[in-house]
């Protein structure tokens, strides 16, 4: 089943056009990778799902985006998308507070008040991106005391708070180190039982090692998307073989 | 001359810089600080000047310093750090954002003895209010907006940097964004601004020559009164400052002592200024380290 889909979606910066009619189907309770070069578009794509973009001025976008039939630039109020479709950045960035109020930070600003509820919502999602563990001790330690793996995982706890159906995953592992790496792959298959991954990453290994589907970005276009297995294995588009392969990008 | 013997005359000389810089001011603390190196007596602190003898002491002024100090603040934090956080997180690049910007670098360069004329003609005369706090406070407020300002902004643009769009991201709204992660997170480099600020606005003179006034009359702690001329924390009473008592010791001391207790009175000035500034520094890296968890 579908859950996100796209209809001849354009976006320009300005006069600089950055996705190039996209048309694509995110099937629900997957991983789909997003790959291709720098600047081929793949993270402004990621942005446009949970509107990160609208932050950004001199943004214009035309076609559809749909997330369970709804468009979700006209027919959805930016909040509400956004608590359905969260996000884990490049950076971990934890804000500069305690680990357990990181993780209570988004069922507090839609009006959770209730302690015990809270320390439950706490310690299913740090359960969740499978920090408990290392974590439950020190709950109201400064979050940035943690190393960078630790910190990655508590923004997808964070993320995981507000109970989303959809995570959007930008180079979530780039800044991390191979072991730090294995444990969020490690997770993302854990994760795609309840939730709806979409990840951006520059690492072809970890695009066929943790995905279902595939999407190949190339100049703001999509080349070729479809059944990884397929993407890597049998590519259709010469550009998508050169890729995986290694001889451009 | 090779790139090495180069690289090694030039750290001399950046060296010799600083070390010149860092020279040039202990010299005048220590000058000033042994030119009044008798401050430190209950009569000179606590006393109240005299009157053509010798053997006042500073008491009204370093009051009257202090409170200026917080009233001014009063009115320029909400100011400075507001518009700090509309400019970094609410106004849009283009003419009226350029506009705002070269308002408020101006604004900064003015120079105090201009903003105190200024004040003189705006919150002393047409206010009809007179030599008072609240005029000084003001016109000291026109002074430190910019200053502040710009501080809030640049602290305010760093700490939304990263936690921002993570904020906005579980579904926080722009303001939740700014009052819960942003402005915490910008809390000790906007403090330690203030602080700074703090050390400027106690020692400052020129802006209050003609705003708060040159009389400094006994105070009587009896009345607490915001009002009430007699009242030591009205804000309708004239307030010599310490800085402005200097001044005017030096200008036209009608004291037998006039340059002794001026050389007291501006150890015990700039002593206070260190004091702002190194708490300024003490208590920015306390706050950082416990946000970061280094403690």
């Amino acid at each position: 089943m579908e859950i996100i889909k796209t209809k001849n979606l354009d976006l320009f910066y300005g006069k600089v056009q950055a996705l190039k009619n996209i048309n694509l189907n995110i099937e629900k309770n997957s991983v789909t990778a997003l790959i291709g070069p720098s600047g081929c578009g793949k993270s402004t794509f990621l942005r446009t799902i949970n509107r990160m973009n609208d932050l950004i001025d001199n943004v214009k976008i035309t076609g559809e985006v749909l997330y369970e039939g709804q468009n979700i630039y006209s027919d959805y109020d930016v909040i509400e998308l956004r608590k359905k479709i969260g996000m884990v950045f490049q950076k971990p960035n934890p804000f500069p507070m305690s680990i357990y109020d990181n993780v209570a930070y988004g069922p507090r600003v839609h009006g959770i008040k209730n302690k015990s509820r809270l320390d439950e919502i706490v310690e299913r999602s740090l359960k969740g991106s499978v920090l408990w563990e290392e974590v439950k001790d020190r709950l109201n330690k400064s979050a940035l005391g943690l190393s960078g793996g630790q910190q990655q995982r508590l923004c997808i706890a964070r993320t995981l708070s507000v109970e989303p159906d959809v995570l959007l995953m930008d180079e979530p592992t780039s800044a991390l180190d191979p072991i730090s790496t294995l444990k969020i792959e490690e997770l993302m298959d854990v994760l795609k039982k309840e939730y709806t991954v979409i990840i951006v990453t520059h690492n072809m290994q970890q695009a066929g090692r943790i995905s279902d589907n595939t999407a190949f970005f190339l100049n703001g276009e999509i080349v070729e998307s479809g059944n990884t297995e397929n993407i890597f294995y049998k590519p259709l588009d010469k550009r998508t073989e050169d890729y995986i392969t290694g001889r451009f990008g | 001359m090779d790139a090495k013997l180069k690289d090694k005359i030039w750290t001399i000389i950046l060296y010799a810089i600083s070390g010149f810089v860092v020279l040039l001011l202990l010299v005048l603390i220590i000058y000033i600080l042994f030119k009044g190196r008798n401050f430190l007596s209950f009569s000179f602190l606590f006393g109240n000047p005299k009157v053509g003898e010798a053997g006042g002491g500073i008491a009204p002024m370093f009051f009257n310093s202090f409170y200026m100090l917080i009233v001014s603040l009063l009115i320029t934090i909400p100011l400075g750090v507001g518009a700090g956080i509309f400019l970094a997180e609410y106004a849009k690049e283009g003419l009226l954002m350029n506009i705002v910007r070269l308002c408020i670098e101006t604004l900064a360069s003015l120079p105090s003895i201009v903003v105190g004329l200024f004040g003189l003609l705006v919150f002393v005369n047409m206010t009809h209010w007179g030599f008072t706090i609240l005029s000084g406070a003001m016109a000291i407020a026109v002074l430190n907006f910019p200053a502040l300002t710009r501080v809030s902004e640049n602290a305010i643009r760093s700490a939304a940097e990263s936690v921002k769009e993570a904020s906005l991201g579980l579904g926080a709204t722009p303001w939740q964004t700014i009052s819960r992660v942003i402005l915490p997170s910008a809390m000790p480099q906007i403090l330690t601004g203030i602080i700074l600020a703090s050390g400027r606005i106690f020692g400052e003179a020129a802006a209050l020559l003609f705003t708060a006034g040159m009389s400094a009359p006994p105070l009587h702690f009896d009345t607490i009164s915001l009002i009430d001329k007699s009242s030591p924390f009205s804000l309708m009473r004239p307030a010599e400052t310490l800085a402005v008592y200097i001044w005017k010791l030096n200008a036209e001391g009608m004291v037998p002592d006039a340059s002794d207790i001026a050389n007291k009175a501006s150890a015990v000035l700039i002593l206070m200024v260190l004091v702002f500034n190194v708490s300024a520094r003490i208590i920015g890296s306390k706050i950082y380290n416990s946000y970061s968890g280094k403690k």
